[in-house]
C-alpha cells in the first residue's frame, strides 16, 4: 500500500497528514515546531506515520513557515497552496479561506474550480493571530483550554481598540481594574480576532475557517458568523488542513510520475 | 532560439569607476575649496547648480548606500532618538543618524575622510516634505543657505500656473548661487547642462526600456544599481558615456538573447521605493522563481523629457513637477496600465514602505482598481526602503512564492 503524507511547520506546530492512494487520511500528528524544525518534521511524521501498519509513505510534500527546512521532503509548497488544496478537497466550492495561525491570517478566495483568485496576509503585527490570543489571556489569568467557554458565557463584550498586542493587554489590564468581568474580556479577544479579520477583505459567499486557533477556540466560527452574511464552515480537522492538502500535493506528484 | 544565458552586466565594472571618480572628486573640492558643493535633493535642481559651477552631492544617495550595506540599522535609532520618529522617511533618518554619528561609508569606499560640507542646500518638494525637512537639518547643521522649489504634490494635470510658479522660484535661486560662487550665472551654460541632462534622461530610459524585450535583459534590481549616475551625475557628460555604454550592452544582451532572469516565466512591474538592505535576495529569489521584474515606477522618475535647452527654466520647472510621484492616482493609474502593456506585465507588485506613504500607492485603492480594470493580479510586499526592523523575510518569501504558485495555476 502506497502513503503520501504532507508536513506543514507553523510557527507554533509541526502538524503531518498521510494519506491512502484513495486520499483518505489514515494518520496525523500535531506537536510544538520549536527550534528545530527538521526534527519537529521528523517527530511528526514518524508519529503519524504510526497509524498505519505496513505500505509505504512514497513522497512527502512540506509547507509552512518551516517548509524548507525539511530537507527530506518530496517537494515544497507555500501554507497558501496547500490551504487551498486541504479546504477545496474538504469542501469543494467556490469560497474564502481564512486560516487563523499561531503568528499570522491567511486569507484566500478560491473560484468554483478550487483556483486561487487571491490571497491577503496579515500585516507584520501579529494582532488576531494566536499570539495575541495566548498573550492576553496569559495577562488576564485565563487558561487557554477554558478561554473559549468563558468567552460563550459572556452576554456583551469589551472592545479592545488597540492592534498592537502588547498595547491590547495594556489597554486591558485598565478595564480588569476597572470591574470589567473575565467572561466580557474574554469574549473581547475573540471578538478582537474576527475584527481583524473583518478589516482584511469585504466577505462574501461561504467561509471555511481553519488553522489551530478555531480548532482551540470554535466560538470565533459563531463570532464571525454572526457578523458576516454568508454560511461559515469549519472542516473536521481545521488545524489539518494546510498538511492535508501538502499531502494531496505529494499524492500528486506520484501520480505525474 | 539560442539558449538563454544569465550573466553578470558587465558595464557595472565602469560603473563602479564612474561612481569613484563622482566621490573622489567632491572629496577633494572639500578637501582643497577648489569648488563649491551643493546638497540636492535627488529630483531637485541639480542642473542649476552644476550651471553655477558648483559640485552637487546627494543626501538619497547616501541614505540609499547606507541601506543597501545595511548600516542604516545602525544610524535611524539615533535620529530616532534625536526626535526624528521612526514613521518619517528613513532615508532622512539613516543620513542623518550616520552624520550624528559622524560616520559614512564612503571613508571605506573612497578615501573621504567625511561627507564633503556644503556651501548651499537645494530641494524640491515634488517628491514629499520630508526632504525640504532633511536639508534644513543641514542648513541649520552647517550654517549654508537653503533655497528651493515648492512643488505640490497629487496633482490632476501639471497646471501652467504651478509650473510658473516653480519657473519663479527656480529663478530665485539663482542670486543666491551667484553670491556663494561670486560668479556671474551662464545661462548658456545652463542650457548646456540641461541639454546634457537631457541625453542623459533619455539614454536612461531607452536603457530602461529594453526591458521590453522577452525574455528581458535585465531587472528592476539591476536599475537600481545603474540608476546612480542617472541621479548624481545627470547634467554631466559622463552620465551620457555611462549611458551609451550600458545601453549598447543591453542591446547586445537582447541581440545575444542574453536573460537577467534564465527561463523567465513570469514578467513583474514593481510599484514603489526599493528595499534596499534586502536587493539581492529578492532579486536572487525572483530569479529562482523564473520572474524577472523588469519595470517600475521608481527607476523611471529619473526619466525628465520635458527639459528643453531653449526654454531652460520653464521647461526644468514642468519636468520636475511632472515626475510620477508628484501625481494624483488617476495619473498613476493611466501610467501604470500603459507599462503593463509596453511590458507585458502579468503581475505587480507593490511595496508598501512605512516610512515612505508618498511613494506607496497601496493606501487609496490603487491596486484593487487598478486589478478590476486591467484584470491583473498584485501583491502588496509590508517593508521599508531602509528601516529592516519594518521587514519580514519569512512574511515576504512566502507573499512572493504564494504569488507565482497562484499564477501558474491560473496560467
Amino acid at each position: 500500500m502506497k502513503f503520501f503524507a504532507g508536513i506543514d511547520i507553523g510557527s507554533c506546530t509541526t502538524k503531518a497528514v498521510i494519506i491512502d492512494e484513495d486520499a483518505k487520511v489514515t494518520g496525523s500528528y500535531v506537536c510544538r515546531s520549536g527550534i528545530d524544525y527538521l526534527k519537529s518534521a521528523e517527530k511528526a511524521l514518524n508519529k503519524a506515520m504510526n497509524a498505519i501498519s505496513g505500505g509505504e509513505v512514497i513522497s512527502i510534500v512540506s509547507t509552512g513557515y518551516g517548509r524548507h527546512n525539511v530537507t527530506f521532503a518530496s517537494a515544497r509548497k507555500t501554507e497558501i497552496a496547500c490551504h487551498a488544496k486541504g479546504a477545496f478537497a474538504s469542501v469543494p466550492k467556490a469560497m474564502t479561506i481564512v486560516d487563523i495561525g499561531g503568528q499570522d491570517n491567511k486569507i484566500i478566495r478560491l473560484d468554483e474550480f478550487g483556483r486561487r483568485i487571491d490571497f491577503k496576509m496579515n500585516r507584520k503585527c501579529a494582532a488576531g493571530t494566536g499570539a495575541f490570543i495566548e498573550e492576553i489571556a496569559h495577562r488576564i489569568e485565563i487558561p487557554l483550554d477554558s478561554l473559549d467557554k468563558i468567552a460563550r458565557k459572556a452576554k456583551t463584550h469589551f472592545k479592545i481598540n488597540s492592534y498592537c498586542t502588547v498595547f491590547a493587554s495594556t489597554e486591558i489590564l485598565a478595564h480588569v481594574r476597572a470591574g470589567v468581568s473575565k467572561e466580557e474580556l474574554a469574549r473581547g479577544v475573540l471578538e478582537s480576532v474576527v475584527d481583524r479579520l473583518i478589516e482584511m477583505i469585504p466577505f462574501e459567499g461561504p467561509v471555511l475557517l481553519c488553522g489551530g486557533v478555531v480548532t482551540y477556540y470554535p466560538f470565533i466560527a459563531d463570532i464571525l458568523s454572526d457578523r458576516i452574511s454568508g454560511e461559515v464552515i469549519v472542516p473536521q480537522m481545521p488545524q489539518l488542513t494546510g498538511a492535508y492538502g501538502a499531502a494531496l500535493f505529494a499524492r500528486e506528484l506520484e501520480i505525474s510520475r | 532560439m539560442q539558449k538563454e544565458k544569465s550573466t553578470e552586466i558587465k558595464a557595472a565594472k565602469q560603473l563602479k569607476a564612474v561612481m569613484a571618480q563622482y566621490f573622489v572628486e567632491l572629496g577633494e573640492a572639500a578637501r582643497t575649496g577648489n569648488k563649491k558643493i551643493a546638497w540636492c535633493s535627488s529630483v531637485g535642481p541639480a542642473e542649476l547648480a552644476i550651471a553655477a559651477g558648483f559640485l552637487v552631492y546627494f543626501p538619497e544617495n547616501h541614505a540609499a548606500i547606507l541601506g543597501a550595506n545595511r548600516s542604516a540599522m545602525d544610524y535611524i535609532p539615533i535620529a530616532n532618538a534625536h526626535g526624528y520618529s521612526p514613521d518619517i522617511c528613513s532615508y532622512l533618518t539613516s543620513d542623518i543618524g550616520a552624520y550624528l554619528k559622524g560616520e559614512t561609508p564612503l571613508t571605506q569606499a573612497f578615501g573621504l575622510e567625511r561627507v564633503p560640507k556644503p556651501d548651499i542646500v537645494l530641494y524640491n518638494t515634488n517628491q514629499c516634505r520630508d526632504v525640504y525637512d532633511w536639508m534644513n537639518f543641514y542648513a541649520r547643521e552647517y550654517n549654508v543657505p537653503i533655497a528651493g522649489i515648492n512643488t505640490p504634490r497629487d496633482q490632476p494635470e501639471v497646471r501652467d500656473d504651478v509650473v510658473e510658479a516653480c519657473t519663479a522660484q527656480l529663478k530665485e535661486i539663482v542670486p543666491v548661487l551667484e553670491s556663494i560662487s561670486g560668479k556671474a550665472f551662464d545661462v548658456d551654460r545652463f542650457r548646456e547642462v540641461l541639454a546634457c541632462s537631457l541625453e542623459c534622461s533619455n539614454l536612461w530610459e531607452e536603457t530602461l526600456d529594453m526591458a521590453r524585450h522577452i525574455p528581458s535583459p535585465a531587472t528592476f534590481f539591476d536599475h537600481c544599481i545603474h540608476m546612480g549616475p542617472a541621479v548624481v551625475l545627470r547634467g554631466r557628460k559622463t552620465a551620457v558615456d555611462y549611458y551609451k555604454l550600458l545601453l549598447q550592452e543591453m542591446k547586445d544582451r537582447v541581440e545575444a538573447g542574453i536573460a537577467a532572469v534564465e527561463g523567465e516565466r513570469h514578467r513583474f512591474y514593481w510599484d514603489g521605493m526599493p528595499i534596499w538592505g534586502k536587493l539581492r535576495s529578492l532579486s536572487n529569489l525572483f530569479r529562482e522563481l523564473k520572474c524577472s521584474v523588469v519595470a517600475s515606477s521608481y527607476c523611471n522618475s529619473w526619466v525628465f523629457s520635458e527639459f528643453d535647452p531653449s526654454d531652460p527654466f520653464k521647461s526644468m520647472a514642468r519636468a520636475y513637477a511632472s515626475i510620477f510621484i508628484g501625481q494624483d492616482d488617476n495619473f498613476k493609474e493611466r501610467y501604470i496600465a500603459q507599462k503593463k502593456v509596453d511590458f507585458a506585465i502579468d503581475g505587480i507588485i507593490y511595496h508598501d514602505s512605512k516610512t515612505c506613504p508618498n511613494n506607496t500607492n497601496t493606501h487609496y485603492g490603487l491596486p484593487e482598481r487598478l486589478k478590476q480594470r486591467l484584470n491583473i493580479p498584485y501583491l502588496i510586499i509590508n517593508a521599508d526602503l531602509n528601516d529592516l526592523r519594518c521587514y519580514s523575510e519569512e512574511q515576504t518569501r512566502t507573499n512572493i512564492e504564494a504569488f507565482v504558485e497562484q499564477l501558474e495555476e491560473v496560467s
